[in-house]
């Protein structure tokens, strides 16, 4: 019990902020984008393809699996992340957004999702593969409770990333543009935002903290080309829940949804785990389609 | 007469170039001087001001502001040319709270000039004043139009360009936002207006012009257009509230 609440806080801090990239660039572009998730494995990837260039030329900080050369090289797969994700909006859901319909946007990102998994599909292989192979030991915290010290890190990160971003969109000018454009884009317009330059900045931010999310599953499970298949369903479930655009919803939905998938397998078969976020999302569109913390950009309402 | 502040030539303007709602509008605007706008529904009088800011496709024609074209300028850029312009509707963020409306109006100034120019409207604005720290969906109509316009005031601009500023006001909340546009004009800044009260628009600015389905019909000193019999068969016959 004890085991599956740690291990649920875990994933769904990594789902929170996968959904956090997520809810911005819903918010602030007004559409699903189902190649989020892939951004995700994207991410992580490029973080493999850097320590396959630069050699793991510092040995691991104990007690965790990895040290400098892979810090590093999250920090280069969020910029490649988000070139990524500045080359889709531009080739892709720029020339879609003068379309009327929405739901041009919304297929256009199903076929964007499908070649950026195939594309890593065809570089990287489909087998299963790790930044390290050194085995780390999980370390007894309680009784009946053991953690991995990689798994403490992506919890400290997570909380570091979200604190950050509270204050980046509460007290910065880019991010009170930000909320500003969420809530009217034509009044953000009218007051002098350049709102295309804000939409670029979304889309580095969402990409980044994808980065991030796709690094940290990784390190803690596995890279596979199917993160993102497997992520899309709790991110979009963790969104949701927490109200499109509302960034503290967003983390909340995660946790929930990270909780939800671990602690079902305590009373059904753990292949019906997928099935869980899935539910979730059907009762909170059912009885509160806005979210349970319907709100704008910024968090708490 | 000198270069006018705004000149609004033949302009064609619409949501989709197959549907042009204004049909070639002319219009000027002098500096420091009010005109207002007038006519039936459907008249093109909001669309107009709209494809001044930018927001609606100017098909043809030109806009001017002091000589300079700035027809087709992107929106956002129309703040630093020093036109500034107040929505008929969901004119404030009412997810963000007073002082942040304010700050996002300032988002073209640096930031001790934001801070001082903001400060300056809590002076005039005293109400806002009070609920610098709330939401501004807490604000009345009127609160939220004066918030509008100490917003769109941040910038200086020459030109304030508001649509339909009494709409949805009690007669009370009306003429007080009149005798603030009042006050504006005779401190120097030009507005263009839209409004759906005849009678009251002819009352409060120098110039008027009447459109008429996307043209212009007549246009002239108020005072003389409100003894004008045209004028009372094409609007005030025609009649009825926008919306």
């Amino acid at each position: 019990m004890l085991q599956a609440l740690a291990d649920g806080i875990l994933s769904g801090s990594i789902i929170a902020l996968g959904a956090i990239g997520l809810t911005l660039t819903m918010g602030i572009l007004r559409f699903a984008n189902f190649a989020h998730a892939e951004l995700v494995t994207w991410g992580a990837y490029m973080a493999l393809a850097v320590l396959a260039v630069t050699g793991t030329f510092m040995g691991p900080i104990a007690p965790l699996s990895f040290g400098i050369p892979l810090i590093l090289a999250i920090v280069v797969a969020a910029a490649l992340t988000s070139l990524l994700a500045l080359a889709i909006d531009w080739l892709v859901y720029r020339p879609l957004r003068r379309q009327t319909n929405h739901l041009t946007l919304v297929f256009g990102s199903f076929g964007i999702s499908l070649l950026v998994r195939m594309v890593i599909l065809l570089i990287f292989g489909g087998a299963a593969q790790y930044y390290s192979t050194a085995l780390q030991i999980a370390i007894p915290v309680a009784p009946g409770l053991r953690i991995m010290p990689d798994q403490l890190f992506t919890l400290a990160v997570t909380v570091v990333i979200v604190v950050a971003l509270h204050f980046f969109l509460q007290k910065t000018r880019l991010g009170l543009a930000m909320r500003a454009l969420a809530e009217n884009p034509e009044l953000a317009r009218v007051n002098g935002i350049d709102t295309r330059a804000v939409v670029r900045w979304t889309w580095v931010i969402g990409a980044s903290l994808a980065a991030v999310a796709g690094v940290l599953y990784g390190l803690t499970i596995q890279l596979r080309p199917e993160i993102g298949f497997h992520l899309i369903l709790p991110l979009f479930a963790a969104v949701i829940l927490g109200g499109v655009g509302n960034v503290f919803g967003a983390v909340i939905g995660g946790l929930v949804i990270g909780l939800a998938e671990s602690l079902a397998v305590l009373v059904v078969p753990s292949g019906y785990k997928m099935a869980v976020p899935f539910l979730i999302l059907l009762a909170v569109l059912y009885l509160r389609p806005t979210g349970i913390f319907a709100g704008t950009v910024g968090g708490v309402k | 007469m000198s270069t006018p502040l705004l000149e609004v030539e033949d302009v064609v303007a619409g949501y989709r170039p197959d549907l042009p709602i204004v049909q070639g509008i002319t219009l000027k605007v002098a500096e420091a001087e009010m005109v207002t706008i007038i006519g039936p529904n459907g008249a093109g009088k909001s669309t107009l001001i709209k494809a001044v800011a930018g927001i609606v496709q100017v098909s043809s024609g030109r806009v001017r502001l002091a000589g300079a074209e700035i027809t087709r300028l992107p929106t956002h850029r129309l703040a630093q040319a020093a036109i500034a312009y107040v929505p008929q509707t969901a004119n404030v963020f009412t997810t963000l709270t007073i002082d942040e409306n304010l700050l996002v109006g300032a988002s073209t100034l640096a930031k001790g000039e934001a801070r001082r120019r903001m400060d300056r409207s809590y002076e005039n604005f005293p109400v806002l004043k009070e609920y610098r720290q709330k939401k501004a969906k807490v604000l009345s109509g009127g609160q939220r139009q004066m918030l509008a316009v100490a917003r769109a005031l941040l910038t200086e601009p020459r030109l304030l360009m508001l649509d339909e500023p009494s709409a949805g006001l009690s007669p009370l909340m009306v003429s007080e936002v009149f005798q603030r546009l009042k006050a504006l004009v005779e401190g120097g800044v030009a507005i263009l207006m839209v409004e759906q009260n005849a009678k009251a628009a002819l009352a409060i600015s120098h110039r008027t012009y009447v459109f008429a389905e996307g043209r212009n019909r007549i246009d002239g000193p108020s005072a003389a257009l409100a003894q004008d019999p045209q004028v009372a068969s094409i609007y005030l016959g025609a009649g009825g509230r926008k919306r």
